[in-house]
């Protein structure tokens, strides 16, 4: 079996500035195979397949196409070679149709309807070829995020790839999605396509590849046969030491209700219910998860709860005081003055302040506390000292606190707003997507953090698309559905199930292949 | 009366040429994801440069040229800060705005000593109206006449490109190639990037597309509407357009009716000067100079509806680092 591999590269290298995003990478795929790219957050892995899509430009190496050496000047040159790219974040013109986002660089000629005319023959033909459906009028942004997905496929089909690179391609879709988006990769597959998937999730790997390379801090450490491994292994490889995938914790012994919540709803600024009608209550001492694709109400629930955002009608009782949601005017400190803590979904828009500098962010939404402040002027040694004392028991690195946060890396953003709330000593915490975008040293930290606080006898409410991070955490776990709690099932559920109540779909009913419920 | 509204829509129609053509310079630019608030500028060198080289060759398609290759220059001075240094587009703007008003009434003392004017053009350095066929002989027709010999015929060749510069612009923008990358561009310049396109040169060439019908609509205030270029001539057309860039929505046509709009106001204000309203008395003419301004002020104000601009306007393209 000494066929000429569809991509290898040899001894690649690029450097930003002083950082090494890849360092010697050598790298084999197979043509007609699903290769995985493993590798925590700024492992280098997109880094790496930007060069491949001539992106960037190595600082040296070679890059092999069907056994050739070639140098890719620009992705047009990328895409002459039979490469194309779906990109995490879609590289698609929202109030465009899906036809002209295929034709978009490639229209045949100055005018564009013959192009036109062409793409729409050749999307009925790869339609059918890999059952790929899209309506090829639909304006992009009325698409649901799997069919933008499946343009982006088929703009790469259009341009006759025959090598396609999917970066983190299921980080924004239901399992449901997921598993069907891995069917059509099968598919593509046994046309002889070959498919580079990078993702930090193991069970995609396990799932969906055939070979399987493992990035660790800009260094490729090992390629495996995806049935000769496992995800321990893998793990292990990607942090360089081994983790525990499954959070460590005794069962929860919850005590009275802190916080319950009735009735509440929600209209957002379109005059759209996205929160409707939902009663729940959070004990001291467990930690609620809530489960659901993104949009489905759970962020505005949360910044409900938190005082950032109204409520048309509900109560919430915290510590004993009943609040009317519907005709209260608490805003965020307000709720913050009742031991309510927040570590928002979004850090970079609501939690911290990236040009401040990291003993500022530190104290942001506390900052009238007369500990730091005296009314006009801030009390800038103790916010130092704390901020100190902060990154010291978090582990917060680098440790500066006259660093900006811009500078600090997604996991050690998130334990700063992590240490700001918590050691504020809530009675009840509202998480969202503790951690999105944090890398799995980190993760396992705030996960132990967590269960610390719930074995504390606080109360918390998780709130994350990760359904793995759901089950790993919570002691109770409730499904959102278009603004509706669907139902609510044990620590120990089943994964099938509540993907199934996440997708909307009650019994066991076959979902529709098609995404496009809304 | 219905001979009064002809002459008023005759002067309408003079009166939102230059702003037509600076509003689809800007739908150009803005299109393609680059702010533009030097249209202003643009046109004020144009006319300067437009009425230089008209006096002095005594030829206005010389004239012509020359405006829209100062345009162009500046354009492409907009395009090297904020497209290749990737700088602050506004300021690049008004920048450009600034250094046209003074370096054209510096140039204009230093060439023609007569207070930063240029000289009143010769015979042949401005663009005389063009009369259509038999429009002395129709004149006389009621209601047709008037309006084919006043209203169609009897513009410089000029007031005919900006109008045709409309479908022109449609066309372009929603039927080619340039037009769809130009569109993609302000929209989402990492798509365009990453199907292989380079958002360097689109937006280069934009923003020349900008500067030729600015360049236009310069010339047409210093050799085709005017007889030479007097100091700061263009008295914030460039803004009326940019405003009425917005009022468009983007959009070509939207474009002609929003810059006839305000210049309709504008014929209707010269003409209301010194005049009697029944009831009312004379209304003070400072009223109507200022009525085009107070109707912008209140239709952005959100009289029209959202307008959403092309996406990526204004922000510079730079790859992100992953």
């Amino acid at each position: 079996m000494s066929e000429t591999p569809a991509i290898e590269l040899r001894g690649i290298s690029k450097s930003f500035g002083p950082v090494h995003a890849n360092r010697n990478i050598d790298l084999v795929v197979k043509k007609g195979s699903i290769h995985g790219i493993v590798g925590e957050n700024g492992a280098g892995k997109s880094t790496l397949m930007s060069i491949l899509y001539g992106f960037y430009h190595a600082d040296a190496g070679d890059i092999l196409v069907n056994g050739k050496t070639v140098t890719i000047a620009d992705s047009k040159a990328a895409i002459g070679m039979g490469i194309g790219m779906v990109h995490q974040h879609f590289m698609l013109v929202d109030n465009f149709t899906v036809l002209e986002n295929v034709v978009l660089g490639a229209e045949d000629s100055a005018m564009l309807a013959g192009g036109l005319d062409r793409a729409r023959v050749e999307l009925k033909r790869l339609e059918e070829e890999y059952e790929l459906r899209v309506d090829p009028d639909a304006l992009v942004q009325d698409l649901p995020v799997g069919l933008q997905q499946r343009v982006e496929i088929l703009k790469a089909l259009y341009r006759s790839a025959e090598v396609l690179i999917l970066d983190e391609p299921t980080g924004v879709l239901t399992p449901p999605e997921a598993d069907h988006l891995f069917k059509i990769l099968e598919v593509l597959k046994n046309e002889g396509k070959t498919i580079l998937l990078i993702t930090h999730k193991l069970r995609e790997i396990m799932a969906a590849t055939d070979s399987v390379s493992v990035m660790r801090r800009g260094e490729m450490v090992a390629t495996r046969e995806t049935k000769d491994t496992s995800m321990e292994e893998l793990a292990e490889l990607m942090v360089g030491r081994s983790v525990l995938l499954r959070v460590d914790k005794k069962p929860a012994s919850p005590g009275a209700p802190v916080m319950e919540v009735e009735n509440l709803c929600v209209t957002d600024q379109r005059g759209v219910q996205v929160v409707k009608d939902v009663s729940f209550s959070v004990r001291a001492g467990e930690i609620v998860g809530i489960a659901g694709v993104s949009g489905n109400g759970q962020s505005e629930l949360l910044e409900t709860l938190s005082g950032i955002r109204r409520a048309t009608a509900g109560t919430l009782k915290i510590n004993g005081e009943t609040i009317d949601l519907g005709t209260s005017a608490l805003d965020a400190a307000d709720m913050r003055a009742r031991s309510m803590g927040h570590v928002p979904e979004d850090r970079h828009r609501m939690g911290l302040i990236n040009s401040f500098a990291e003993y500022e962010n530190s104290i942001l939404g506390y900052h009238h506390d007369p500990a730091y402040s005296s009314g006009l002027l801030m009390n800038t040694a103790a916010i130092k000292q704390n901020a100190v004392a902060e990154i010291e028991k978090y582990d917060i690195r680098p440790p500066n606190p006259m660093l900006k946060t811009a500078n600090f890396s997604g996991g050690n953003q998130q334990k700063i707003v992590l240490a700001r709330e918590i050691e504020r000593d809530p009675d009840v915490l509202l998480v969202g997507q503790p951690t999105r975008g944090v890398d799995i040293g980190a993760i396992e930290f705030i996960h132990s953090r967590l269960v610390e606080l719930r074995d504390a006898g606080k109360g918390i409410l998780l709130v994350s698309v990760e359904l793995d991070e759901i089950r790993a955490l919570a002691d109770r776990i409730l499904v959102m559905f278009d603004g509706r709690i669907v139902g609510e099932r044990g620590a120990d559920a089943d994964e099938g199930e509540l993907g199934l109540l996440m997708a909307g779909v009650e019994d066991n009913t076959k979902l529709p292949v098609e995404g496009d419920a809304r | 009366m219905f001979e009064t509204l002809v002459l008023i829509l005759d002067s309408t129609v003079r009166l939102s040429t230059p702003l037509l053509l600076a509003c689809l310079a800007g739908l150009y630019s803005e299109r393609a994801g680059v702010v533009d608030i030097g249209l202003e500028g643009k046109m004020l060198g144009a006319a300067f440069g437009a009425g230089a080289v008209a006096y002095v060759t005594a030829n206005a398609w010389l004239g012509l040229l020359a405006g829209i290759g100062v345009s162009v220059a500046l354009g492409l001075l907009h395009g090297f800060a904020s497209i290749s240094n990737r700088g602050n587009q506004i300021v690049s703007g008004v920048a450009i705005n600034f250094l046209a008003a003074g370096l054209t009434a510096l140039l204009g003392q230093s060439w023609f000593r007569q207070g930063g004017r240029t000289p009143a053009l010769p015979e042949g350095g401005r663009f005389r109206d063009v009369v259509w066929p038999f429009a002395e002989q129709l004149r006389d027709i009621p209601v047709i006449g008037p309006l084919y010999s006043e209203l169609l015929s009897g513009h410089n060749i000029l007031v005919y490109v900006g109008f045709l510069a409309v479908p022109l612009t449609w066309w372009v923008l929603f039927r080619t190639r340039f037009g769809l990358r130009l569109r993609a561009v302000g929209e989402n310049p990492a798509a365009v990037d990453t199907a292989g396109i380079s958002v360097t040169w689109l937006r280069y060439r934009a923003v020349i597309a900008c500067g030729i019908l600015c360049g236009f609509a310069g010339a047409y205030l210093s050799i085709a509407q005017g007889a030479g270029f007097g100091v700061n001539m263009t008295a914030g057309k460039g803004f009326i357009a940019l405003a009425a860039l917005i009022f468009a929505k983007w959009r070509p046509a939207n474009a002609m009716f929003a810059c006839l709009l305000f210049g309709f106001l504008d014929a209707v204000s010269i003409r209301m000067q010194g005049q009697e309203v029944p009831g009312i008395g004379e209304i003070p003419v400072q009223f109507f100079q200022a009525l085009p301004y107070i109707l912008t002020v209140i239709l952005l104000a959100g009289f029209i509806g959202k307008a959403v601009p092309p996406k990526a306007a204004g922000i510079p393209y730079l790859k992100e680092r992953s």
